[in-house]
This record gives structure tokens, sequence and C-alpha cells, in this order.
């Protein structure tokens, strides 16, 4: 059993410690909103934050995060800047299929926490490993700096 | 103000027939695209037909029968029934509609029921606004009746029927019993597009809110009860099969189940998915390769090349084309590579299947309704009518889902099959596996030569092209004739330039086993490139202007003439560009092409490093798709396809290496990253032709308009793609 704390709630997960975290998340606790992509921390759609910081879930066993703070985008919306950043993104529809999204606005979340005016050279250095098939990059760039607007 | 007449009798039992069918069809709700859309409170749902259901609680759903996997289908859908129906759009709700060819049917394709080739809003545009507003009709007439006032008298506006007179307003859900109760009108009246309210105006995406949130449900968030997950064993190369396979090591892992071989290799059932891959990863397979494909990407394009001194089969021809050479005075000549390439959707392939006394059931990112029941038919000895299909949102397809082999489908199938049908299963294919599964745009090679004569004018054009065909084998082989593939010569045989004299021919190779398929603009993904990119080199030699040759040739296509000015212009065609860093090259390239009906001009930017390396700075767009039905989407499907077409020019490409696929993730097969995104400027050219497709039509100018910027910055013109920088060296 592993004892781990995601979006606040306590959980005691019975897997083999070598399984990656975005599979006790997605098979164990039936939190489908972080995506498997490559599996191999090559594009980011797995993103979720581990005590604040982002994380690619894919290549994190769960182990490795036994009592540590992971939270996920079911719970984007608890932060004030999870809100904006998601206000933005739906104010500019930024989705197309969608997919890689919760990876991306998990990696916007961690940007604007610690850098509330990010310049374009930041978002290129924060998302730069997020990858979008769909390439909805112009908007994804416009979304972060409208939602540091609204947090100014 | 425009009538439209619902034609004849067989078109009034349509939509009058389907009302009864449509209340017995409920989704399940983990099958429900978005999770908000169930409507609880609609005790007397007034369906009048196939695309429409309004609740006694004001909510207005719309049937939508073409897959959301990316291009705001679901929203433009939406709008167009909601504009006719004069809804408020922000009770409107979008619901997949079921596999039921004999409803839902793709109307560009005949009896089929499916999504693919940008005809998803084209198709149902007048279908969605006669089914709009003969329910606003029958609105109408129920408030007519219970107020007693003439019909004329009524206005609808934002969900609300009022009788402005009398003073007297009820909202949709009011009248929603009443309405039922209506005859469905013979004749609609349907809106002039001066009195739109959605329609080219902003509306805002119905699937925004659920994908931000984590809550949009894919194939791969399906979990049913007792559901194993399957990983499958793949052989190395397409062509082989089992030989024989050692499960031991598999079924030590804990978690797995059954280890079953099917047609495409050996499956691995499990609990869950990691459990399932660990399963697979330990599994041994010996494979039968005696008869696999073995050549590899080299090879194949020095077949094609040899191929290509030989004349083809004529795609198209017009006037002399060897008289026009033999005069010429000067004659240009090029050739162009293009690579295979995979989808690469950033959701791998998945489905998931189960089977009942009724029938089956499926989840999937639902790209070919009518095709898929047939073979899970044929599978599981059903009635196609037997198998039942959910529609989920797909991330992404960009082609990859419309399978013209129902591959993966079917590969889910024979698991479920082959492990007795006791429990669902979802098939779960890893990104090595999506990569790796074969279904590429095909590899291409083409040839061109160009004739001028002695004033420089454009006299005669060669135009060679070698690859597979997509279509032969498949249901759409209809569409070969005469040993031509349509999809192979698009955006060539159908050239707009006027030249006097030409030809263009075409080799489709027979005996290269390489499962191929339609990929973003299909065969436009290579014409646009070498037709465009040639017409540069046909400037230069001529010594003209390429906006300028190109308005010279586009004599008779207003359209596209359009859409070049328009982009001209608003780049600042002709003036000159801001020098870049010490060191660095620039230019400014452009490009015309039309796909599915819709006509997209780009002019790029590029800066070309001394290494060779290149970014591409701005992209500026000019779009005619006919009406906009939503044109916040329009420059939003434009932006993305110039990311996904310049990700491909930069670096898509798959290669064989003795038949075996090199590449496996995104570390040999890269994306383009937010970084080297360009700024994207997209114009719409307004217009009152009907709506056609704008998923595909912005990709084809991309990769040659920066190839033309490429050329204007350093003179090479690039001859295949992706591009090689090193050629770029200062
Ligand atoms: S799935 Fe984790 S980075 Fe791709
Ligand atoms: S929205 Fe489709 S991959 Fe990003």
């Amino acid at each position: 059993m592993i004892q781990l704390n995601v979006n606040g709630k306590p959980q005691s997960v019975d897997v083999a410690a070598d399984t990656p975290l975005l599979w006790v998340l997605r098979d164990t606790l039936g939190l489908t909103g972080t995506k498997y992509g490559c599996g191999q921390a090559l594009c980011g759609v797995c993103t979720v934050h581990v005590d604040g910081a982002p994380m690619r879930a894919c290549v994190t066993p769960v182990s490795a995060v036994a009592g540590r703070k992971v939270t996920t985008i079911e719970t984007a919306d608890q932060s004030r800047v999870g809100k904006a950043v998601q206000e933005a993104w739906r104010k500019l529809d930024v989705v197309q299929c969608g997919y890689c999204q919760s990876g991306q606005i998990m990696g916007a979340i961690a940007l604007l926490s610690q850098n509330r005016k990010p310049t374009d050279a930041d978002i290129d250095n924060a998302l730069s490993g997020n990858l979008c098939r769909c390439a909805t990059y112009v908007r994804i760039r416009a979304a972060v700096h409208l939602a540091a607007k609204s947090l100014a | 103000m425009s009538t439209m007449q619902i034609e004849n009798v067989s078109r009034r039992s349509f939509l009058q027939g389907v009302a009864g069918l449509t209340l017995s069809f409920c989704l399940p709700a983990l099958a429900a695209p978005a999770a908000a859309g169930k409507t609880a409170a609609a005790v007397v749902p007034f369906e009048p037909n196939a695309f429409l259901r309004i609740g006694s609680d004001n909510s207005v759903t719309v049937i939508a029968k073409h897959l959301e996997m990316g291009q705001g289908t679901y929203t433009g859908l939406g709008t167009i029934l909601a504009e006719e129906l004069d809804a408020a759009w922000k009770t409107v709700r979008i619901e997949g509609a079921p596999a039921d060819a004999s409803r839902y049917n793709n109307l560009f394709w005949g009896p089929a029921q499916g999504t693919g080739g940008s005809t998803a809003i084209a198709n149902s545009w007048d279908q969605l606004r006669q089914a709009g507003a003969s329910a606003r009709a029958m609105l109408v007439n129920a408030a007519a009746q219970r107020w007693k006032v003439p019909a004329a008298e009524i206005t609808v506006r934002d969900g609300v029927v009022s009788h402005v007179p009398s003073k007297r307003r009820l909202r949709f859900g009011e009248l929603a019993a009443e309405a039922s109760q209506q005859a469905v009108p013979v004749n609609v009246v349907l809106k002039e597009p001066k009195d739109f309210r959605l329609i080219g105006k902003h509306a805002p995406r119905k699937d925004s809110a659920d994908k931000t949130n984590g809550r949009a449900v894919f194939t791969q968030d399906i979990r049913l009860p007792g559901m194993l997950v399957a990983v499958v064993a793949h052989p190395p190369r397409f062509g082989a099969t089992v030989k024989s396979f050692d499960a031991g090591a598999a079924k030590r892992v804990k978690g797995v189940g059954d280890v079953v071989q099917i047609p495409s290799g050996v499956a691995v059932l499990a609990s869950d998915t990691w459990s399932a891959k660990k399963g697979r990863d330990a599994l041994r397979v010996d494979w039968d390769e005696s008869r696999a494909f073995k050549l590899g990407s080299e090879e194949i394009l020095a077949r094609y090349r040899e191929l290509a001194k030989q004349p083809g089969l004529v795609a198209h021809q017009a006037g002399d084309t060897d008289k026009a050479f033999a005069g010429a005075a000067k004659v240009v000549k090029a050739a162009y590579d293009f690579p295979y390439i995979a989808h690469a959707a950033m959701e791998p392939m998945n489905c998931v299947i189960r089977l009942s006394a009724e029938g089956c059931e499926v989840w999937n990112g639902e790209q070919m309704h009518t095709g898929d029941q047939h073979q899970l038919a044929g599978i599981f000895g059903l009635k196609p009518e037997q198998v039942k299909i959910n529609m989920l949102y797909a991330g992404g397809s960009f082609g990859r889902r419309a399978n013209t082999k129902s591959d993966y489908v079917v590969e889910a199938a024979h698991i479920v099959k082959a492990s007795g049908g006791k429990a669902p299963v979802k098939l779960v294919w890893l990104r090595e596996d999506d990569m790796r599964a074969g279904y590429y745009r095909p590899l291409f090679h083409h040839t061109m030569e160009a004739a001028l004569d002695a004033s420089g004018k454009l006299t005669g054009w060669r135009h060679r092209l070698v690859g597979q065909s997509i279509l032969t084998g498949s249901p759409f082989a209809a569409m070969v004739k005469d040993g031509i593939d349509a999809v192979s010569v698009e955006g060539a045989a159908n050239l707009p330039y006027a030249i006097p004299n030409l030809r263009g021919d075409l080799h489709t190779p027979k005996d290269i086993d390489v499962p191929v398929l339609w990929w973003r603009s299909v065969g436009s993904s290579h014409t646009a490139y070498s037709t465009e990119v040639f017409l540069d080199l046909v400037a230069k030699a001529s010594g003209k202007d390429p906006v300028a040759l190109r308005l010279e040739l586009l004599g008779d296509k207003p359209r596209h003439s359009g859409v070049l000015r328009l982009a001209a212009e608003k780049a600042g065609w002709g003036t000159p560009l801001k020098p870049g860093a010490p060191g660095t090259r620039r230019g400014r390239g452009v490009a015309v092409h039309e796909s599915f009906h819709s006509y997209v001009a780009q002019v790029a930017e590029v800066t070309v490093a001394a290494d060779g390396s290149l970014k591409v700075d701005r992209v500026v767009c000019a779009v005619d798709c006919g009406i906009a039905v939503n044109p916040d989407n329009v420059r939003s499907q434009v932006e993305g396809a110039v990311g996904f077409a310049l990700s491909a020019a930069l670096y898509g490409e798959i290669t064989l290496k003795d038949g075996a696929v090199v590449q496996g993730n995104f570390d040999g097969f890269p994306l383009l990253r937010i970084n080297e995104m360009p700024r994207v400027e997209v114009h719409i050219l307004p217009s009152t032709a009907k709506p056609t497709g704008i998923g595909e039509p912005g990709v084809p100018p991309l990769a040659p308009a920066v190839a033309n910027a490429i050329g204007a910055a350093t003179g090479k013109y690039p001859g295949r793609l992706p591009f090689v920088t090193a050629e770029l060296r200062a």
C-alpha cells in the first residue's frame, strides 16, 4: 500500500511501486483528466503538479510521490491562478481536440504561480515541452498573457 | 426571403419518420460526449427531427452526426441549426449521433455515415438549416394555436416565442409539448444571411469548458464494469505474422489475465493499462517474416525515381505539350520527394468493445460509422445495425481514424472474440504502436518540367507523380478511374493556372505493401508543394514576381486570385523585409491552393541562420471558405493547420529500414513546439457562397510558401520534405 495525497485527499493504493503515477491516477483512482501521450516525458500531456511544481506523471513512479501533494486538472479551479487560466482558455477558445490541454493548463498554472508577468520567452521556456498536435500554440500564448492580465 | 421547399414526399417522411425513432435513443452516461449533456429534467421532449430535441426545461439539444476531433464541428453544426431555430446559444447542447446511416449519413458520401474530407459543415448546411427552420415553424404554430393569433404575428428570438401586440411570450420549453402535436411543415422559410445572428458572428465553442477541466470523455477514459485493457505485440514488419509465442513471463505479471493470438499479433489482457504493457513487454513472439515487406524508404525512392523516367498513365492533359517543349527557349526542371508521414494524433488509437446478447457496443472517436459497423458485423456474425457505436471526442485524427480497413477497431474486435467475449475490452495502443502501425501518407516522388518561350511566357508544363494509391481496394475504390486514383493527383490534375499545354501522369506502384491513408489534406499535402514551389522556379526563370505571375495565370479563377491578392496585400508583399540579425538571411514566399472547395493563400516570412536552421516568423493567410459559419473557428483551424503543416515541413518523416519503421515516439518524430510557432494572421474573404471545408485547406499552402521564402532568402528551393537544413548553410 502506498499512501498518496491527491487533490487534497489522502489515498492509499495497492499497486507495484514502479507503476507510473499517470496510470495510478487514471486506472486506479479514475482521474482521467490527465492524459497519456508518449510515456517517455516527450509530450507533456500527462503534466500534473507535485508540491506545486509541474511533473510528467508518465515517468514518475508512484512511490516517488508518496506523502507529497499531487494536484491534477480535476481541481485546477480551486486556486485563483487555476481559475484565471481556465477562464482565459475558454474566453479565447484555445482548445481543438483538447487532448493535450490538461497538460498545457497545468503547465501554464505552474508558470503563472511562479511568474505573474511572463514574457513570450518565459512562456516558451515553460511550455515548449508541452506538445499540441493541433498546434493551438497561438492561442495558448495569448491565453497565458490574458490570464496574467486578469491576475494583475 | 428565400424559400426552400423540403423537396418531396420522401424528404418529408424522412423528417417525420425519425421523430418516433429519436424518442427511444439515449446515450449511456459514459458515452455522453459532453458530460454536461444529460438532460434529466426533459419530461416531454419536442423531437421534430433526427437533429433536435427541445426539453420542457428549455434545453436545446442538437444531435451532431459528425465527429468532433478538434475542428469545432460540434459547435459549427449546432450553430447552423440554432440559427434557423432562433435558439439562445447558451442553452444549446451538442450530443453525438448514434450509428444509423438511414438518418445520419454524410450527404456527400451517399449512404454512408462518417466524417472526413472537410465535409461536415458543407454537407450539413441545408439539412440543419431545414431542421432548425422546420422546428421553429412548429413552435410558432403551437404558440399561434394557444394564443389564437395569426402565426405571422409571432416572432422568435433567443429561445423565446413572442406575440408583441398582446405582449405574450413563452420559452421553447413551455411550448415543447404542444409543438410536438404540430404537423411537420412542407415549406420552410430560411433566413436571409443579413438576418443571421449566430452564423458569421461569435458563437463560443461548446467543448471548451469540458476540455479545460478534464471532464471531456475520450475513448482512453472509458472504464466499464469488468473491463480489461489490451496491449498488443505487433510484428516488426508489415505483412509478418505470428509463428509462435511464449506467454509464460507475460502471465506472471500481476494483473495479466489472458494472452490471445489475433490476426494482427498477440494481445495481452490485464486489469489495467500498466500491467497490460508490462505483460506485452514480457511476451516472447517468434514472427514469420517470409511474406513481410522488407524494403527501406531509400530503396522505395530509388525505384520511384527509376519509374519516373518513363511516362505513366495520363491524369490530365491539354494542348500539345511535346510541341511546346520542342519549341521552348528555356526549360526548367525540378524533382520533389515526400516521405511517409504519420498522423500522430495526440490520443493514440484505441477502442472499447463490449459484446452482449443483443449485439456489440463500441466506444470510439468514431469517424467511419458505417464502414466500422460492417467490419464488426462480419467479425461477430451480427447485422450491421446490431453494432451500436458511441461516438466520443477524438484526441485528433487528421485522417487516421477514417480507416478504410477499420484497422484498430477490427483489432479490438478480434481481441474480444479471441478472449471469448467474456469481458469488455479496451484496446490501448501505446505511442510506439500508433506510430509503427502504418497507414501513412504515402511516399511520393514528383518530377516537373516547364517550357518557357523566348518572351519568358510559360507555354508548357509536365508533371509526373509516383506513389501508392490510397483508394484502391478501399470502399472508395470507385474514385479510381482508368488506373488513376483521384486523390493521388488532386491538386495537380486540377491545376488552376492557365497554361496552354500541359500533361500530368501517374505511376501507381503495386508492389509496395506499406499501408497508406489520407493525411490532413490528402493529395494536396504533396501536390500543392510541387506545383507551387515549381511555379516560383518558373517565376525566377522568367524574371517575374511570384504574385504577379500567379495572378496572370489565374485569369479566370476569381476565388484563387481573391485570396492571393488579400494575403499579398496584408503581408505587405513587395515592401522590403526588415533585415534579421547579422549573418541571417530573410525571405518572403507565397503559395495559393484550393482543396475541398476552399481557397487559401499564405505568405510566409522566414529567417535562415548561417547554419541553415530556420525560423518561420510570420504567416499571413487569406481564406475563402464560402460563408464562414464561425469565423473565430475558421481562424483557429487555419492557425492550427499552419502549425501542423510546419511540423511536417520541418520534421515530419516516417522512415523504413529493411521494412521496419525507424521512428517510434516523439524523439524520432518531433512535433512543432510553441517556441517554433510563427505569428499567424488569418483574413477571411466575405462570401455568400455555401460554406465549404476548413479542417484541411489551411495545410497545403504552408510548406510551399515557406519553401518559397527559403528560396527568396537563400536562392535554394528545397526539393524534399522535410527540409534538409544542412543544404541551406550560408
Ligand atoms: S505522456 Fe507523459 S510526457 Fe508524454
Ligand atoms: S488540442 Fe489537440 S493536441 Fe492540443
